[in-house]
Protein backbone atom coordinates (compact mmCIF):
# COMPACT_ATOMS: atom_id res chain seq x y z
CA UNK A 1 0.00 0.00 0.00
CA UNK A 2 2.08 2.96 -1.26
CA UNK A 3 1.77 5.94 1.61
CA UNK A 4 1.52 9.46 0.88
CA UNK A 5 2.62 12.60 3.47
CA UNK A 6 -0.95 14.30 3.66
CA UNK A 7 -1.71 17.77 4.31
CA UNK A 8 -6.05 18.09 4.49
CA UNK A 9 -5.40 22.21 5.03
CA UNK A 10 -7.87 24.14 7.79
CA UNK A 11 -11.26 24.11 5.22
CA UNK A 12 -10.98 20.10 5.59
CA UNK A 13 -12.13 20.19 9.16
CA UNK A 14 -15.04 22.62 8.82
CA UNK A 15 -16.55 23.34 5.42
CA UNK A 16 -15.00 20.57 3.74
CA UNK A 17 -15.25 18.15 6.08
CA UNK A 18 -17.38 15.27 3.63
CA UNK A 19 -14.39 16.25 1.40
CA UNK A 20 -12.02 15.06 3.92
CA UNK A 21 -13.96 11.94 5.39
CA UNK A 22 -14.74 10.52 1.04
CA UNK A 23 -10.84 11.25 -0.03
CA UNK A 24 -9.83 9.10 2.87
CA UNK A 25 -12.63 6.51 2.23
CA UNK A 26 -11.54 6.65 -1.77
CA UNK A 27 -7.89 5.94 -0.98
CA UNK A 28 -8.46 3.41 1.17
CA UNK A 29 -11.05 1.85 -1.20
CA UNK A 30 -7.98 2.35 -4.00
CA UNK A 31 -5.34 1.11 -1.89
CA UNK A 32 -3.23 4.36 -1.22
CA UNK A 33 -2.96 5.16 2.47
CA UNK A 34 -2.96 8.57 3.48
CA UNK A 35 -0.83 9.73 6.26
CA UNK A 36 -1.82 12.89 7.91
CA UNK A 37 0.80 15.07 8.62
CA UNK A 38 1.59 15.98 12.31
CA UNK A 39 0.84 19.30 13.90
CA UNK A 40 0.16 20.85 10.42
CA UNK A 41 -0.54 24.69 9.71
CA UNK A 42 -2.73 26.72 8.03
CA UNK A 43 -1.04 27.25 4.81
CA UNK A 44 -2.17 31.15 4.44
CA UNK A 45 -4.89 30.63 1.17
CA UNK A 46 -4.60 33.94 -0.66
CA UNK A 47 -4.49 36.10 2.87
CA UNK A 48 -0.66 36.05 4.24
CA UNK A 49 0.65 37.15 0.82
CA UNK A 50 -0.62 40.81 1.05
CA UNK A 51 1.56 41.11 4.05
CA UNK A 52 4.75 39.55 3.84
CA UNK A 53 5.97 37.41 1.42
CA UNK A 54 8.67 35.90 3.03
CA UNK A 55 6.08 34.92 5.90
CA UNK A 56 3.71 33.28 3.57
CA UNK A 57 6.71 30.82 2.42
CA UNK A 58 7.94 30.32 5.61
CA UNK A 59 4.43 29.33 6.92
CA UNK A 60 4.24 26.76 4.22
CA UNK A 61 7.37 25.52 4.08
CA UNK A 62 7.32 24.77 8.16
CA UNK A 63 4.23 21.98 6.57
CA UNK A 64 6.97 21.00 3.43
CA UNK A 65 9.66 20.34 5.86
CA UNK A 66 7.45 18.71 8.87
CA UNK A 67 6.50 16.23 5.18
CA UNK A 68 9.96 15.87 4.10
CA UNK A 69 10.56 14.23 7.77
CA UNK A 70 8.09 11.71 7.25
CA UNK A 71 10.67 9.82 4.60
CA UNK A 72 7.98 9.90 2.24
CA UNK A 73 8.38 11.48 -1.51
CA UNK A 74 4.89 12.42 -2.38
CA UNK A 75 2.89 16.17 -0.24
CA UNK A 76 -0.80 15.59 -1.40
CA UNK A 77 -3.27 18.00 -0.80
CA UNK A 78 -7.21 18.35 -1.32
CA UNK A 79 -7.28 21.73 -1.53
CA UNK A 80 -6.28 23.99 -4.27
CA UNK A 81 -5.15 27.12 -2.64
CA UNK A 82 -2.96 24.67 -0.62
CA UNK A 83 -1.79 22.89 -3.38
CA UNK A 84 -0.47 25.87 -5.05
CA UNK A 85 0.54 27.11 -2.36
CA UNK A 86 2.89 24.11 -1.44
CA UNK A 87 3.60 23.87 -5.06
CA UNK A 88 4.83 26.93 -5.97
CA UNK A 89 6.64 27.32 -2.11
CA UNK A 90 8.65 24.06 -3.23
CA UNK A 91 9.49 25.26 -6.18
CA UNK A 92 11.23 28.50 -4.82
CA UNK A 93 13.56 26.58 -2.51
CA UNK A 94 14.79 24.56 -4.80
CA UNK A 95 15.64 27.45 -7.29
CA UNK A 96 16.44 30.16 -4.93
CA UNK A 97 19.11 29.05 -1.76
CA UNK A 98 19.04 32.64 -0.98
CA UNK A 99 15.39 32.36 0.26
CA UNK A 100 15.64 28.77 1.66
CA UNK A 101 18.32 30.13 3.99
CA UNK A 102 16.29 32.79 5.03
CA UNK A 103 13.44 30.08 5.91
CA UNK A 104 15.68 27.60 7.71
CA UNK A 105 16.48 30.26 9.77
CA UNK A 106 13.30 30.55 10.67
CA UNK A 107 12.31 26.83 10.70
CA UNK A 108 15.10 26.22 13.28
CA UNK A 109 12.78 27.17 16.00
CA UNK A 110 10.60 24.41 15.41
CA UNK A 111 13.60 22.11 15.06
CA UNK A 112 12.72 21.92 11.30
CA UNK A 113 14.45 22.25 7.94
CA UNK A 114 13.37 22.11 4.33
CA UNK A 115 15.12 21.22 0.82
CA UNK A 116 12.60 21.70 -1.07
CA UNK A 117 12.77 17.94 -2.38
CA UNK A 118 8.47 16.56 -1.69
CA UNK A 119 6.84 15.75 -5.11
CA UNK A 120 3.64 17.87 -4.40
CA UNK A 121 0.63 16.90 -5.52
CA UNK A 122 -3.10 17.53 -6.00
CA UNK A 123 -5.07 14.08 -4.54
CA UNK A 124 -7.09 13.82 -8.02
CA UNK A 125 -4.01 13.89 -10.04
CA UNK A 126 -2.54 10.92 -7.53
CA UNK A 127 -5.69 8.88 -8.19
CA UNK A 128 -5.77 9.29 -12.03
CA UNK A 129 -1.61 8.92 -12.22
CA UNK A 130 -0.72 6.28 -9.54
CA UNK A 131 -3.80 4.50 -9.39
CA UNK A 132 -5.06 4.68 -13.62
CA UNK A 133 -8.36 5.42 -14.92
CA UNK A 134 -8.14 1.91 -15.81
CA UNK A 135 -7.36 0.54 -12.06
CA UNK A 136 -10.39 3.28 -11.31
CA UNK A 137 -12.59 1.34 -13.42
CA UNK A 138 -12.12 -2.14 -11.73
CA UNK A 139 -13.38 -0.89 -8.70
CA UNK A 140 -16.49 1.35 -9.86
CA UNK A 141 -19.77 -1.79 -8.82
CA UNK A 142 -22.45 1.69 -9.31
CA UNK A 143 -21.83 3.46 -12.21
CA UNK A 144 -23.47 6.74 -11.97
CA UNK A 145 -25.38 6.57 -15.09
CA UNK A 146 -28.00 9.13 -15.65
CA UNK A 147 -25.84 12.28 -13.97
CA UNK A 148 -25.07 14.88 -16.04
CA UNK A 149 -22.07 16.69 -14.31
CA UNK A 150 -20.33 19.71 -14.79
CA UNK A 151 -16.85 19.16 -14.01
CA UNK A 152 -15.58 22.54 -12.32
CA UNK A 153 -11.53 22.84 -12.27
CA UNK A 154 -11.35 26.28 -10.38
CA UNK A 155 -8.65 27.91 -10.81
CA UNK A 156 -5.29 27.23 -8.60
CA UNK A 157 -5.51 23.46 -9.72
CA UNK A 158 -4.26 24.35 -12.95
CA UNK A 159 -3.11 27.78 -12.72
CA UNK A 160 -0.22 29.28 -12.46
CA UNK A 161 1.03 26.05 -14.36
CA UNK A 162 2.93 23.99 -11.98
CA UNK A 163 4.07 21.51 -15.07
CA UNK A 164 3.01 20.54 -18.64
CA UNK A 165 -0.69 20.40 -17.91
CA UNK A 166 -3.21 22.25 -20.15
CA UNK A 167 -4.03 25.37 -18.58
CA UNK A 168 -7.14 26.58 -21.21
CA UNK A 169 -8.47 23.17 -21.88
CA UNK A 170 -7.77 20.59 -19.70
CA UNK A 171 -9.54 17.02 -19.52
CA UNK A 172 -8.76 14.89 -17.20
CA UNK A 173 -11.45 15.16 -14.53
CA UNK A 174 -13.88 14.86 -17.48
CA UNK A 175 -11.96 11.18 -18.13
CA UNK A 176 -12.61 10.57 -14.27
CA UNK A 177 -16.22 11.23 -14.64
CA UNK A 178 -17.05 9.14 -17.54
CA UNK A 179 -14.90 5.82 -15.80
CA UNK A 180 -17.34 6.49 -13.24
CA UNK A 181 -20.18 5.99 -15.80
CA UNK A 182 -21.13 10.16 -15.12
CA UNK A 183 -21.73 11.79 -18.33
CA UNK A 184 -19.47 15.29 -18.12
CA UNK A 185 -21.08 17.64 -19.78
CA UNK A 186 -18.40 20.82 -22.09
CA UNK A 187 -19.34 24.27 -20.60
CA UNK A 188 -16.82 27.29 -21.21
CA UNK A 189 -16.75 27.96 -17.48
CA UNK A 190 -14.54 24.95 -16.37
CA UNK A 191 -11.57 26.98 -14.89
CA UNK A 192 -13.30 30.10 -14.68
CA UNK A 193 -12.79 31.52 -11.19
CA UNK A 194 -15.28 31.37 -8.55
CA UNK A 195 -14.49 34.20 -6.85
CA UNK A 196 -13.25 31.89 -3.19
CA UNK A 197 -10.94 34.41 -2.30
CA UNK A 198 -13.30 37.72 -2.72
CA UNK A 199 -16.44 35.91 -0.82
CA UNK A 200 -15.53 38.01 2.46
CA UNK A 201 -14.09 41.28 1.04
CA UNK A 202 -15.87 42.22 -2.54
CA UNK A 203 -19.33 39.88 -1.76
CA UNK A 204 -20.37 41.55 -4.96
CA UNK A 205 -17.76 40.56 -7.30
CA UNK A 206 -17.92 36.92 -6.07
CA UNK A 207 -21.59 36.37 -6.47
CA UNK A 208 -21.20 37.71 -10.39
CA UNK A 209 -18.91 34.99 -10.48
CA UNK A 210 -20.58 32.75 -8.94
CA UNK A 211 -23.66 33.45 -10.89
CA UNK A 212 -22.15 33.40 -14.25
CA UNK A 213 -20.66 29.96 -13.46
CA UNK A 214 -23.83 28.16 -12.29
CA UNK A 215 -25.53 29.47 -15.19
CA UNK A 216 -23.25 28.77 -17.77
CA UNK A 217 -23.45 24.98 -16.01
CA UNK A 218 -27.37 24.77 -15.80
CA UNK A 219 -27.52 26.14 -19.40
CA UNK A 220 -24.76 23.40 -21.11
CA UNK A 221 -27.59 21.06 -19.35
CA UNK A 222 -25.73 20.48 -15.99
CA UNK A 223 -27.90 18.51 -13.66
CA UNK A 224 -24.71 18.46 -10.64
CA UNK A 225 -21.66 20.27 -10.68
CA UNK A 226 -18.72 18.20 -9.34
CA UNK A 227 -15.35 19.95 -7.34
CA UNK A 228 -12.30 19.31 -6.45
CA UNK A 229 -11.29 22.30 -4.00
CA UNK A 230 -13.40 23.13 -0.79
CA UNK A 231 -13.36 27.15 -1.67
CA UNK A 232 -14.68 26.22 -4.95
CA UNK A 233 -17.36 23.77 -3.23
CA UNK A 234 -18.13 26.40 -0.80
CA UNK A 235 -18.51 29.16 -2.87
CA UNK A 236 -21.02 27.46 -5.36
CA UNK A 237 -22.97 25.59 -3.70
CA UNK A 238 -23.37 27.02 -0.12
CA UNK A 239 -23.96 30.61 -1.85
CA UNK A 240 -26.12 29.44 -4.37
CA UNK A 241 -28.87 30.63 -1.96
CA UNK A 242 -27.74 34.41 -1.92
CA UNK A 243 -26.64 34.13 -5.69
CA UNK A 244 -30.60 33.34 -6.01
CA UNK A 245 -31.34 36.60 -3.96
CA UNK A 246 -29.31 38.42 -5.22
CA UNK A 247 -30.05 38.19 -9.09
CA UNK A 248 -33.23 36.86 -8.98
CA UNK A 249 -32.72 32.97 -10.34
CA UNK A 250 -33.38 29.99 -8.71
CA UNK A 251 -30.60 27.98 -8.83
CA UNK A 252 -30.88 24.47 -6.86
CA UNK A 253 -28.05 22.25 -8.51
CA UNK A 254 -26.35 19.76 -6.13
CA UNK A 255 -22.52 20.00 -5.76
CA UNK A 256 -20.20 17.35 -4.88
CA UNK A 257 -16.66 16.57 -4.13
CA UNK A 258 -15.25 14.20 -7.16
CA UNK A 259 -14.16 11.87 -4.01
CA UNK A 260 -18.08 11.86 -3.26
CA UNK A 261 -19.02 10.93 -6.55
CA UNK A 262 -16.21 8.04 -6.75
CA UNK A 263 -17.29 6.79 -3.69
CA UNK A 264 -20.83 6.71 -4.80
CA UNK A 265 -19.99 4.64 -7.99
CA UNK A 266 -17.36 2.25 -5.31
CA UNK A 267 -20.20 1.30 -3.49
CA UNK A 268 -19.05 2.75 -0.29
CA UNK A 269 -21.59 3.32 2.27
CA UNK A 270 -23.03 6.91 1.64
CA UNK A 271 -22.15 8.13 5.58
CA UNK A 272 -18.59 7.03 4.74
CA UNK A 273 -18.34 10.01 2.40
CA UNK A 274 -20.67 12.59 3.80
CA UNK A 275 -23.42 11.66 1.46
CA UNK A 276 -26.73 11.95 3.66
CA UNK A 277 -28.73 14.95 3.13
CA UNK A 278 -27.61 15.79 0.00
CA UNK A 279 -29.14 12.24 -0.84
CA UNK A 280 -32.40 14.15 -1.60
CA UNK A 281 -31.15 16.43 -4.24
CA UNK A 282 -29.53 13.75 -5.88
CA UNK A 283 -32.43 11.82 -6.64
CA UNK A 284 -33.93 14.93 -7.82
CA UNK A 285 -30.97 15.70 -10.08
CA UNK A 286 -31.24 12.01 -11.40
CA UNK A 287 -34.91 11.79 -11.66
CA UNK A 288 -35.15 14.65 -14.07
CA UNK B 1 22.97 58.45 1.17
CA UNK B 2 20.72 55.85 0.32
CA UNK B 3 19.48 56.73 -3.87
CA UNK B 4 15.89 56.98 -3.61
CA UNK B 5 14.31 54.40 -5.68
CA UNK B 6 11.70 55.59 -8.25
CA UNK B 7 8.18 53.76 -7.79
CA UNK B 8 8.58 51.61 -10.76
CA UNK B 9 11.73 50.14 -9.35
CA UNK B 10 10.13 49.50 -5.78
CA UNK B 11 7.61 47.57 -7.44
CA UNK B 12 10.25 45.41 -9.23
CA UNK B 13 11.89 45.36 -5.75
CA UNK B 14 9.04 44.27 -3.85
CA UNK B 15 8.57 41.16 -6.76
CA UNK B 16 11.78 39.96 -5.56
CA UNK B 17 10.57 36.29 -4.67
CA UNK B 18 8.13 36.15 -7.71
CA UNK B 19 10.82 34.69 -9.78
CA UNK B 20 8.50 35.99 -12.93
CA UNK B 21 9.35 38.64 -15.90
CA UNK B 22 10.11 41.68 -14.94
CA UNK B 23 6.22 43.81 -15.81
CA UNK B 24 8.75 46.34 -17.88
CA UNK B 25 8.14 44.03 -20.89
CA UNK B 26 5.06 43.97 -20.34
CA UNK B 27 3.49 44.84 -24.11
CA UNK B 28 0.12 47.03 -23.37
CA UNK B 29 -1.75 44.20 -25.44
CA UNK B 30 -4.67 44.15 -22.61
CA UNK B 31 -4.84 40.06 -22.91
CA UNK B 32 -4.39 40.25 -18.73
CA UNK B 33 -7.45 42.86 -19.17
CA UNK B 34 -9.97 40.66 -21.30
CA UNK B 35 -9.44 37.63 -19.21
CA UNK B 36 -9.74 38.23 -15.83
CA UNK B 37 -13.68 37.95 -14.05
CA UNK B 38 -13.42 40.74 -11.84
CA UNK B 39 -12.58 43.66 -14.43
CA UNK B 40 -16.54 45.00 -14.17
CA UNK B 41 -15.69 45.46 -10.41
CA UNK B 42 -12.24 47.41 -10.75
CA UNK B 43 -11.05 51.04 -10.70
CA UNK B 44 -8.32 50.62 -13.64
CA UNK B 45 -8.04 46.98 -15.80
CA UNK B 46 -4.90 45.34 -15.00
CA UNK B 47 -3.22 46.37 -18.19
CA UNK B 48 -3.89 50.27 -17.11
CA UNK B 49 -2.14 49.34 -13.64
CA UNK B 50 0.75 48.41 -15.13
CA UNK B 51 0.55 51.53 -17.35
CA UNK B 52 0.14 53.68 -14.20
CA UNK B 53 3.75 51.73 -12.34
CA UNK B 54 5.18 52.54 -15.65
CA UNK B 55 4.78 56.48 -15.57
CA UNK B 56 5.79 56.36 -11.94
CA UNK B 57 1.93 57.04 -11.16
CA UNK B 58 2.43 55.99 -7.61
CA UNK B 59 -0.56 58.39 -6.09
CA UNK B 60 -3.16 56.71 -8.57
CA UNK B 61 -1.91 53.44 -8.04
CA UNK B 62 -2.30 53.51 -4.47
CA UNK B 63 -5.75 54.53 -5.07
CA UNK B 64 -7.34 52.32 -6.98
CA UNK B 65 -9.18 48.95 -5.72
CA UNK B 66 -7.45 46.95 -9.08
CA UNK B 67 -5.35 44.61 -6.72
CA UNK B 68 -7.70 44.17 -3.93
CA UNK B 69 -10.11 43.09 -6.45
CA UNK B 70 -8.00 40.37 -7.92
CA UNK B 71 -9.20 36.77 -6.99
CA UNK B 72 -5.92 35.16 -7.62
CA UNK B 73 -6.86 33.24 -10.60
CA UNK B 74 -4.13 32.97 -12.58
CA UNK B 75 -5.68 33.56 -15.14
CA UNK B 76 -3.62 36.33 -16.65
CA UNK B 77 -0.80 35.02 -15.58
CA UNK B 78 -0.76 32.05 -17.87
CA UNK B 79 -2.04 34.23 -20.78
CA UNK B 80 0.29 36.92 -20.78
CA UNK B 81 2.45 37.04 -23.71
CA UNK B 82 5.07 38.90 -22.22
CA UNK B 83 5.47 35.95 -19.49
CA UNK B 84 4.86 38.63 -16.86
CA UNK B 85 3.08 37.26 -13.40
CA UNK B 86 0.18 39.46 -12.99
CA UNK B 87 -1.46 37.73 -10.46
CA UNK B 88 1.93 37.73 -8.52
CA UNK B 89 1.89 41.67 -9.02
CA UNK B 90 -0.89 42.13 -7.70
CA UNK B 91 -0.09 40.43 -4.19
CA UNK B 92 2.93 42.74 -4.49
CA UNK B 93 0.91 45.66 -5.09
CA UNK B 94 -1.27 45.14 -1.93
CA UNK B 95 1.82 44.42 0.17
CA UNK B 96 2.94 48.45 -1.02
CA UNK B 97 0.05 49.62 -0.06
CA UNK B 98 -0.12 48.09 3.69
CA UNK B 99 3.50 48.71 3.78
CA UNK B 100 2.35 52.60 2.89
CA UNK B 101 -0.95 52.30 4.79
CA UNK B 102 -2.55 53.87 2.41
CA UNK B 103 -5.80 52.26 0.39
CA UNK B 104 -8.70 53.47 -1.07
CA UNK B 105 -11.28 54.16 1.29
CA UNK B 106 -14.38 51.14 2.68
CA UNK B 107 -12.22 48.56 0.82
CA UNK B 108 -12.24 45.37 3.50
CA UNK B 109 -9.06 43.18 1.80
CA UNK B 110 -6.45 45.13 3.88
CA UNK B 111 -8.09 44.49 6.99
CA UNK B 112 -9.09 40.99 6.53
CA UNK B 113 -5.22 39.82 5.23
CA UNK B 114 -3.90 41.49 8.51
CA UNK B 115 -6.75 39.57 10.69
CA UNK B 116 -6.04 36.64 9.04
CA UNK B 117 -2.26 36.59 9.58
CA UNK B 118 -2.94 37.68 13.60
CA UNK B 119 -5.33 34.30 13.74
CA UNK B 120 -2.38 32.40 11.96
CA UNK B 121 0.10 33.75 14.63
CA UNK B 122 -2.21 33.47 17.70
CA UNK B 123 -3.25 29.94 16.72
CA UNK B 124 -1.78 28.32 13.77
CA UNK B 125 -4.65 27.50 11.69
CA UNK B 126 -7.84 28.92 10.05
CA UNK B 127 -10.86 29.24 12.06
CA UNK B 128 -13.86 31.66 9.98
CA UNK B 129 -15.73 32.45 13.11
CA UNK B 130 -12.79 34.84 13.93
CA UNK B 131 -12.65 36.26 10.65
CA UNK B 132 -16.00 37.30 10.85
CA UNK B 133 -15.72 40.37 13.88
CA UNK B 134 -13.08 42.00 11.66
CA UNK B 135 -15.42 42.51 8.26
CA UNK B 136 -19.31 42.14 9.94
CA UNK B 137 -19.31 45.39 11.39
CA UNK B 138 -18.20 46.38 7.90
CA UNK B 139 -21.13 45.19 5.86
CA UNK B 140 -24.69 46.04 5.14
CA UNK B 141 -27.16 45.16 7.47
CA UNK B 142 -28.86 43.20 4.82
CA UNK B 143 -25.84 41.11 4.07
CA UNK B 144 -25.29 40.61 7.78
CA UNK B 145 -28.50 38.98 7.85
CA UNK B 146 -27.36 36.99 5.02
CA UNK B 147 -24.15 35.90 6.07
CA UNK B 148 -25.72 34.56 9.55
CA UNK B 149 -28.50 32.44 7.97
CA UNK B 150 -25.49 30.74 5.90
CA UNK B 151 -23.17 30.72 8.72
CA UNK B 152 -26.64 29.01 10.95
CA UNK B 153 -26.90 26.75 8.36
CA UNK B 154 -23.52 25.34 8.55
CA UNK B 155 -22.98 25.32 12.07
CA UNK B 156 -26.41 22.92 12.06
CA UNK B 157 -25.51 20.64 9.18
CA UNK B 158 -22.26 20.16 11.09
CA UNK B 159 -19.87 21.98 8.81
CA UNK B 160 -18.51 24.84 11.48
CA UNK B 161 -16.96 23.71 13.91
CA UNK B 162 -17.92 25.61 17.45
CA UNK B 163 -14.55 25.84 18.64
CA UNK B 164 -11.17 26.87 16.73
CA UNK B 165 -8.11 24.15 16.43
CA UNK B 166 -4.56 24.78 17.51
CA UNK B 167 -1.44 23.96 16.36
CA UNK B 168 0.24 22.16 19.44
CA UNK B 169 3.86 23.71 19.44
CA UNK B 170 2.64 27.20 18.59
CA UNK B 171 5.48 28.70 20.72
CA UNK B 172 7.87 27.46 17.88
CA UNK B 173 5.48 29.03 15.53
CA UNK B 174 4.93 32.32 17.10
CA UNK B 175 9.10 32.44 17.51
CA UNK B 176 9.31 31.57 13.78
CA UNK B 177 7.13 33.94 12.98
CA UNK B 178 9.12 36.82 15.16
CA UNK B 179 12.13 35.48 13.26
CA UNK B 180 10.83 36.85 9.66
CA UNK B 181 9.21 40.14 11.16
CA UNK B 182 9.66 41.60 14.55
CA UNK B 183 6.54 41.91 15.92
CA UNK B 184 7.07 41.98 19.53
CA UNK B 185 5.70 39.90 21.84
CA UNK B 186 2.66 38.06 21.29
CA UNK B 187 0.29 36.33 23.66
Amino acid sequence: MKQYAYYPGCSLESLGKNYHISALAVSTGLGLELKELEDWNCCGATAYFPVDELLAYTLVSRNLAIAEKTGLEDFVAPCSACYKNAYTTNKYLKADPDLAEHINYALEEDHLQVEGRMKVRHLIEVFIEDVGLEEISKKVVNPLKGLRVAPYYGCQIVRPRKDKEDVENPQFFEQLLSVIGAQPIEYASKTRCCGGSLIITNRKAALDMVYKLLQNAVDSGANMIATTCPMCDVNVEVYQSQVNREFGTNFSIPVMYFTQLMGMAMGIEPKRIGVGASMLSLAQSTGK
Amino acid sequence: MAVELSFNKEIENIMYASHGKPIKDCLQCGTCSGTCPAIEFMDNSPREIIGLIHADMKDEVLASNTYWTCASCYHCTVRCPAGIDIADMMYALKRYSMWKGKYKEGLLGPDFSEAFVKMIVNSGRSFEPILAATYLPKYSAGDIIQEGLTAAGLVLTGKMPLLPKKVKRLKNVQRMVRRIIPIGETK
